[in-house]
Order: C-alpha cells, then sequence, then structure tokens
C-alpha cells in the first residue's frame, strides 16, 4: 500500500524514510520525509508503533487494576499520570485526601516534572552533539530518582500514588534526599546552561529554528512547555489550581519566539521553578512521628508462627512496603472504606479485615463511582494531561480515554518541518519531546 | 461570562440545536443536535465565547439501538479560563459527522484516531485514514462489540 507521501512525490524528488527504528526518534515513530536535496519538500508523520490498546484494556480492569498501566503512558514522569487518573477519579467519586498525602504528591509530581524536562534536554542536547549535557542530566536525574526510589522501591514504573492518597509514607532520611537531589540539579541547570546557553553550535540548530506562531500553537491544541514557548500563558496548574498549588508560589516561565530554543529555555527555566516548589513543600511536610521500631513479620512467617502458638496472641506485621504501616494510613490515605486499600496489619490478622480485603479486590465490588462522565486535568510534563472517564456504575470503567498532550505536540510536526534541512528534524523532534507510551497509548 | 448566559446567549442563536445542558461532577456538558455540530463550534469558537482551545474529542460507543455513538469534544477558553464538553449523538451504522478541520488543525489527527477506534466518518476531513492500527486492520477496536482479546492474522511485510 502506498502511503499519501509516495503518492503525491514528485518524480525527481527523493523519498527518505526516518524510523521507525531511529536514534532520534525516541521510540518508534516514523517521518517519511521528500527531499528535494537536503531540503524538506513534503513530510508525513506514522504513528502507532507502540499502541498497546490502553484505553481497551482500561475497560477491561478494575479502577484499582488500571493504576499500574497509566505509569507506562510516560515513564520518565509515571507519578504526574497517576496523579492525574487518580484525581479524576477522586473528582468523581467526591474523595477528600489528607494534607500530608497533597503534600507528598506535589513533591513527587514536581520531582517527576524535573526528571521529564531533565531527560528531554538530555536527549535533544546529545542528538545534537552535547554528549556532556547527557551525562550530567542523566547524573542528576539518578539523585532525583534515589528520593523516588527510597519511597516507592522503584525507579520508573511506581504506581505510587492511589486513588485517596499515596501508597505509603516518606522513607526516613527523605529530606537529606531531597535536599541532595535539589542541590546536585541546580548544579547541572547551571552547568548546562553555560554549555548551551552561548554555544554557537547548538544555537546555530535551534534558534529561529522551526517557529510556531501563538494562533497555529493553539490551533494544535499545544499546551505545556511548548505553548509557554509561544508567550501564551496557559498552566493548569495555576489556571485550574490542583492539590495545593494555590498556596505555593511559583512562577511560569514564558518564551517569545516558540522556536527550538524557547522550547528548550523555557523547559530550564521550569525546572528552576519546579526545585523551588520541592523546596517549598519538603518545608511544609512536617515531621512524622517517630514510628514503634517494633521486629515486624513477614506475612507467611506470621501465619506459621500463629499454627504453632496462639493465634490470637497479637502479632505485628511487616507490610511489604516501610511506610504503609496501619498507623500512618490515616495520613496517607482517605479513610473512605472502598476507596483505599485496607491495611495488610487488618487483612492478616482479623476475620474483618480479610472481609474488607476480599470485597475490595473482589469482582463487582471494590471502587464503584456513580453513573456519569467526568473530566479532569492535571500539568503534564509535556502539557495538559487529561483523563476523561465514563462509568456506567460497575467496578470497571466504561469508557476512559487520555488526552495525551504530545499527541497533540506532534500533529504540527509535519508542518514545522517542511521546507527545513533534513538535520532540523532531529533538535525540532527533540525539542518537542514525544513521548510513545502516551502519544500511541 | 457565567454558564447562564452561556447558555441562554447559545439557546437563542441555535434555539432547535442545543438538545440539552447539564453539569456532571462541575463539567459543563452540552447536547447537541449533530446537524448543528460544525456552526455550533465556530460560534463557540469565535467571540463572546472564545473557545480557542479544542482540548480533546472522543467518542464513547454505548451499544443503544438508536443513537449508539456519541462524540464528545472538550473545549478551553483561555480568555474566561472556562472549560465545556460537547456531545452529540450519532447512528451506529454509517455514522458521518461534520469534520472540524477547518476550526482547528488538532481535529485532524484526533478525527482519525476517532474513525480509527469507532468507524466514524468525518465529513469534510482532508485525509481520512487509520492512524494509531495499521493499513489492513479490520473492525474498529474501541467498539464495544469488538472483542477485548480478538486477534488478527499478521500482514505481510511492505517493500
Amino acid at each position: 500500500m502506498e502511503s499519501r507521501i509516495q503518492k503525491q512525490a514528485r518524480p525527481d524528488s527523493m523519498l527518505l524514510n526516518m524510523g521507525p527504528s531511529h536514534p532520534a526518534m525516541h521510540g518508534t515513530f516514523r517521518i517519511m520525509l521528500e527531499l528535494d536535496g537536503e531540503r524538506i519538500v513534503n513530510a508525513e508523520c506514522e504513528i502507532g508503533y507502540l499502541h498497546r490498546g490502553f484505553e481497551k484494556t482500561c475497560e477491561n480492569k478494575t479502577y484499582f487494576n488500571l493504576l499500574p498501566y497509566t505509569d507506562r503512558l510516560n515513564y520518565v514522569s509515571p507519578q504526574i499520570n497517576n496523579l492525574g487518573y487518580c484525581m479524576t477519579m477522586e473528582k468523581m467519586l467526591g474523595v477528600g485526601v489528607p494534607e500530608r498525602a497533597q503534600l507528598i504528591r506535589v513533591l513527587m509530581g514536581e520531582l517527576s516534572r524535573v526528571s521529564d524536562h531533565l531527560t528531554c534536554i538530555a536527549a535533544m542536547a546529545m542528538e545534537n552533539g552535547a554528549f556532556t549535557v547527557f551525562l550530567y542530566m542523566m547524573k542528576a536525574r539518578e539523585f532525583l530518582w534515589d528520593v523516588i526510589e527510597f519511597t516507592t522501591g522503584s525507579r520508573m514504573t511506581t504506581s505510587y500514588i492511589r486513588i485517596g492518597g499515596v501508597r505509603a509514607d516518606l522513607a526516613a532520611g527523605w529530606r537529606e534526599t531531597v535536599a541532595k537531589g535539589v542541590l546536585e540539579t541546580r548544579r547541572v541547570l547551571k552547568d548546562v546552561h553555560g554549555l548551551l546557553d552561548g554555544n554557537q553550535i547548538f544555537l546555530n540548530r535551534t534558534r529561529g529554528l522551526a517557529a510556531i506562531s501563538k494562533e497555529d500553537a493553539l490551533s494544535y491544541g499545544w499546551t505545556g512547555p511548548c505553548l509557554r514557548s509561544t508567550g501564551v500563558l496557559y498552566d493548569v496548574r495555576k489556571a485550574h489550581p490542583y492539590l495545593l498549588y494555590d498556596r505555593l508560589q511559583f512562577d511560569v516561565p514564558l518564551g517569545e519566539y516558540g522556536d527550538n530554543f524557547d522550547r528548550y529555555m523555557v523547559r530550564m527555566k521550569e525546572m528552576e521553578q519546579s526545585l523551588r516548589l520541592i523546596e517549598q513543600v519538603a518545608a511544609l511536610i512536617p515531621d512524622a512521628a517517630p514510628r514503634v521500631q517494633a521486629e515486624g513479620l513477614e506475612p507467611a512467617e506470621a501465619i506459621r508462627r500463629g499454627r504453632l502458638e496462639n493465634p490470637r496472641r497479637p502479632v505485628r506485621l511487616s507490610p511489604n512496603l516501610e511506610g504503609s504501616e496501619k498507623d500512618v494510613y490515616p495520613q496517607i490515605l482517605t479513610a473512605d472504606a472502598p476507596v483505599a486499600v485496607p491495611a495488610k496489619e487488618d487483612t492478616y490478622t482479623t476475620m474483618e479485615g480479610l472481609i474488607s480485603h476480599f470485597l475490595f479486590f473482589m469482582k463487582g465490588h471494590g471502587i464503584r463511582p456513580p453513573r456519569g462522565d467526568v473530566y479532569f486535568s492535571v500539568e503534564g510534563g509535556n502539557g495538559e494531561l487529561g483523563y476523561y472517564v465514563v462509568s456506567d456504575g460497575t467496578d470497571r470503567p466504561y469508557r476512559l480515554h487520555l488526552r495525551a498532550p504530545c499527541f497533540h505536540l506532534v500533529s504540527a510536526l509535519e508542518g514545522l518541518i517542511k521546507g527545513r534541512f533534513v538535520a532540523d528534524v532531529i533538535p525540532t523532534f527533540g525539542s518537542m519531546n514525544m513521548i510513545g507510551g502516551e502519544l500511541d497509548r | 461570562m457565567e454558564k447562564e448566559d452561556l447558555i441562554e446567549a447559545l439557546r437563542a442563536r441555535f434555539p432547535a440545536e442545543v438538545e440539552a445542558y447539564a453539569e456532571s461532577y462541575g463539567d459543563q456538558t452540552l447536547v447537541v443536535r449533530r446537524e448543528a455540530l460544525r456552526p455550533l463550534m465556530t460560534a463557540l469558537k469565535a467571540a463572546p465565547f472564545d473557545y480557542a482551545l479544542l482540548l480533546d474529542a472522543t467518542c464513547v460507543d454505548f451499544l443503544a439501538s438508536e443513537s449508539r455513538l456519541e462524540m464528545v469534544y472538550h473545549l478551553y477558553s483561555l480568555s474566561r479560563n472556562r472549560r465545556l464538553r460537547i456531545k452529540a449523538s450519532l447512528p451506529g451504522d454509517n455514522p458521518v459527522v461534520d469534520s472540524l478541520v477547518g476550526l482547528w488543525k488538532n481535529a485532524d489527527w484526533l478525527e482519525r484516531e476517532v474513525f480509527d477506534m469507532f468507524g466514524v466518518a468525518f465529513m469534510g476531513h482532508p485525509d481520512l485514514r487509520r492512524i494509531l492500527m495499521y493499513e489492513g486492520f479490520e473492525g474498529h477496536p474501541l467498539r464495544k462489540s469488538y472483542p477485548w482479546r480478538k486477534e488478527q492474522p499478521r500482514i505481510p511485510l511492505k517493500d
């Protein structure tokens, strides 16, 4: 089957295929170029190589089960994806979230945003030849991911933010880890500003290239840093404040020309604001009450002992994840019964706890929002990340649709690279931050 | 402009076309007739409504006999900081609705996705073909009648 560009191409022009497997295509993404010499006459983007049927799968999973799928939409900032989904469901269920959990959510969300921007700029700079920037930024990202890893147990697909709160309290010693991460990231940002801002090679490949006007950016449905690089002030955190963003101080950096350099600069400045937010939030999170360091038993060990010893003797279980003990539950998860997973201590030691655990996970029970439809969006790394959920009153979403910010960004790519050189595709595509997971769903 | 003004202004201009107004969890929702979709959207994009951004367009399959599919659009007005949801029902067999490509450029890919996933045809779309699934894929996977685990034969390699 011939593609559109093959049919329309002039007989004397050359067709070049970039992708789907190409080092600069950040995943699997195909651009077909019609070339006149090295100038791009026409371009066609083909997406869908990473299509996993996310929306169809979600229709067949319970509201609780589908959370890990949202991680995989944007594997660099999974927490913001979790957050968007959980807050959509909280809006539908009318659930309040404890303040400590909200603060932790802001902290994790901003850490994810910084790591998202770091990854984007690192890849973009590397493709333009600045490999040092890539290594520096990956280093900073690891320091930030330490916070995430110590608390959630994993680096990328965390499933940490849950409907009604978060999975666990912050890990012991998180203040030092956060301070270290912020310090190292600030250093790297300063270095990268020095390496790139006045770098003629970088400037030649970014400044004035692939500029988009405000009108076009709006018409293409751009949001996030890419829209702000054209000078339009729209940030979901300011326009529709969620969590505690209306209580926190941060600026929304704007660009002017909407070219590759502005997109780079807006992301760099946004990281500084996010670091500011992280520091503010870290100061607001109170120290947790010192936990009683009792020797906890693994559930299997507790069951074995229960057979040998008096089964009515209370045991202290160690939950699977440190920080989600029963006594910290009220601070990090809502108390509304059918929304949050029951505490593991209850599940393993009392009959009622076991029943409520089964009821939560059994088919047809669990989280069942009322009939209706809801849209909610958060500010993701790339822009407005929205979920549209239709509920028919059962324990599975009737329809779940993701408004993926980079779907709209990438739809403008064809127009942006037309008339440019082949080499300009790479910084343009890099500055957009295409994420295959959420683009193809 | 508050919601009452919005509704009144819209009702005055499109008396028969706006079928219902509802609020679902605080989201403003307008149900319109599908014939009126394009003129209504044109009016909504212009002043005084000024919904400059087409946030999203998708579809829901309700499996009902009469109006099986429902197009769902989300608009956003930067100047008034408001979101609006527009719904329009379509029949299950031969669903056709006007394309919005002339109004918003991202409608191109959004409508291709809805066509791919639900089989809705968009009148006036310049290049309506599959976007996420491949050419040669049969059926529309997000319709409720499409089985979740259905497998399709491999397609031959392209040259």
